[in-house]
């Protein structure tokens, strides 16, 4: 990208805006604090809020005396960085949309332009032109980190999220002495196989289970890795010494996967859960007698 | 057409959250279009297998979908491309069983049985582009293009 601030001329606009920055830290924080986006994040004091600007401003000053206005990555926005993840947490926590975080920050740039304006009056109309420029990328770039910063928070949150949910989407039900079960919902990628096939193996060790009922009518899509996934599991299982049954196919997937061509044969399967349940209890050789006084009779 | 807006799109394929994107991308064009719930499983199942494909073997890419008409019969088509190592053997890859690493070898052959129209063009050392189409209806017949 070309830079604007080219050669190494003392007066190179960067270095301008930078002089200007710590010239008139104190001015534009105070200024800044007022502002929306500094007013409503730090509200224990308005020194707090100054404080918060001037470390932008010192920030800004230092990317602008290495001269890379135009970098989201320059090194002098590391101080400020977590700073502005914090405040666009917080504006977004009150409930405004990323457009409208941005534009909080768009804000900031008019008050800092209008003090270069009036400190530069006697300079060229050229040379203040070129200073402006330079403060107006400076400030789109800050722009860009806070806006990137907040991004990749929100990133480290669903990856947080996703792992919870790994975790809580896989409970094991007892369905009876010696049978287990684990209604799958949603999508099964390796790594909730992972979870699902150790969950129900330590489970079927933990309760002696004799068999293990895996139900997928939540499983919206079976294609050929989620077979290999429950047939893995289906081995797994049958190595503890249980027996497996898939439950829960639903016809347009049963057609599916013989479309695909998929050997599901070695799998023992039936159409619902209670299906399963009830080939279970038969081959415990359980006894069920309805509505009993005294409930189910079992062995 | 208005339904266009719900079904054209292109989107990355370059990790395992964007495989569940594609998938209810295509099942809810596919939904748009009028497909049977079994025709959207089946759409669903191959655009899963081939974009997984595009994934592992091609090291990511992207889908593109297109609605197609032909003689008044409409259909979904989807397009994954990758620019990764390609395929050398693409006869091979196609056979049941074989896979080059720990997969059951079933997508590329599976999901060619799962679509109406298939085509692959590969080239060794530069990338993979996967094309299927399925219609609403029954395939039109005598067809010359595509
Ligand atoms: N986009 C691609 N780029 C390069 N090679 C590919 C691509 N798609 C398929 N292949 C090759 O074709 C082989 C067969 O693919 P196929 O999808 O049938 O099986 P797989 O992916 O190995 O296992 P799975 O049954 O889990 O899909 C792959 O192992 C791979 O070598
Ligand atoms: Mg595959």
């Amino acid at each position: 990208m070309p830079q604007h601030e080219t050669g190494g001329a003392p007066g190179a606009p960067a270095h301008e805006v930078r002089d200007f920055l710590r010239r008139r830290s104190e001015q534009i924080a105070q200024r800044w604090a007022d502002e929306p986006l500094f007013r409503t994040v730090f509200t224990v004091s308005r020194e707090e809020a100054v404080e918060a600007g001037r470390a932008v401003v010192d920030a800004l000053a230092r990317v602008a005396d290495s001269r890379r206005v135009e970098d989201p990555d320059a090194a002098g926005f590391s101080a400020v960085r977590e700073q502005l993840a914090r405040m666009g947490a917080a504006r977004s926590r009150a409930g405004l949309s990323a457009a409208q975080v941005s534009s909080e920050l768009a804000a900031l740039l008019p008050p800092v332009d209008r003090l270069l304006v009036a400190d530069l009056e006697r300079e060229r109309p050229e040379r203040l032109r070129e200073c402006s420029t330079a403060l107006t990328v400076l400030m789109g770039t800050l722009r860009l980190v806070a806006m990137q910063t907040a991004l990749s928070e929100i990133q480290a949150l669903t990856d947080r999220q996703r792992l919870q949910l790994l975790e809580v989407a896989t409970p094991v039900i007892k369905l009876w002495d010696g049978i287990v079960a684990v209604p799958l919902i949603g999508t099964l990628d390796s790594a909730r196989s992972q979870v699902v096939m150790e969950t129900l193996l330590n489970a079927v060790v933990d309760q002696h289970a004799r068999f293990a009922i895996l139900d997928i009518t939540g499983v919206p899509t079976v294609d050929s890795l989620v077979a290999q996934h429950l047939m893995q599991t289906v081995d797994a299982v049958r190595l503890l010494g249980a027996e497996c049954v898939v439950s829960g196919i639903r016809p347009a997937i049963a057609q599916t996967i013989v479309h695909l061509g998929l050997d599901l044969g070695t799998v023992k399967t039936r159409a619902g859960l209670a299906d399963a349940l009830g080939h279970c209890l038969d081959e415990l050789g359980a006894n069920i007698v309805a509505a009993a006084p005294g409930g189910a009779d079992r062995r | 057409m208005d339904t266009a807006a719900g079904v054209e799109a292109r989107l990355p394929i370059r990790s395992d959250m964007d495989l569940v994107w594609v998938r209810q991308h295509v099942r809810h064009a596919a939904a748009k279009l009028g497909f049977s719930l079994v025709d959207q499983t089946k759409l669903v199942t191959a655009a899963s297998e081939l974009a997984r494909n595009t994934l592992v073997h091609g090291g990511g890419g992207q889908m593109e979908t297109a609605q197609v008409t032909t003689g008044g019969n409409g259909g979904l088509r989807l397009t994954f491309s990758d620019s990764g190592p390609g395929i050398p053997d693409l006869d091979r890859a196609l056979s049941d069983g074989y896979t080059s690493g720990g997969g059951l070898g079933m997508g590329l052959g599976g999901a060619r049985r799962l679509v109406h129209d298939f085509t692959v063009e590969t080239v060794p050392g530069s990338g993979t582009s996967v094309r299927v189409t399925s219609w609403v209806s029954r395939p039109p017949r005598l067809r010359e293009d595509v």
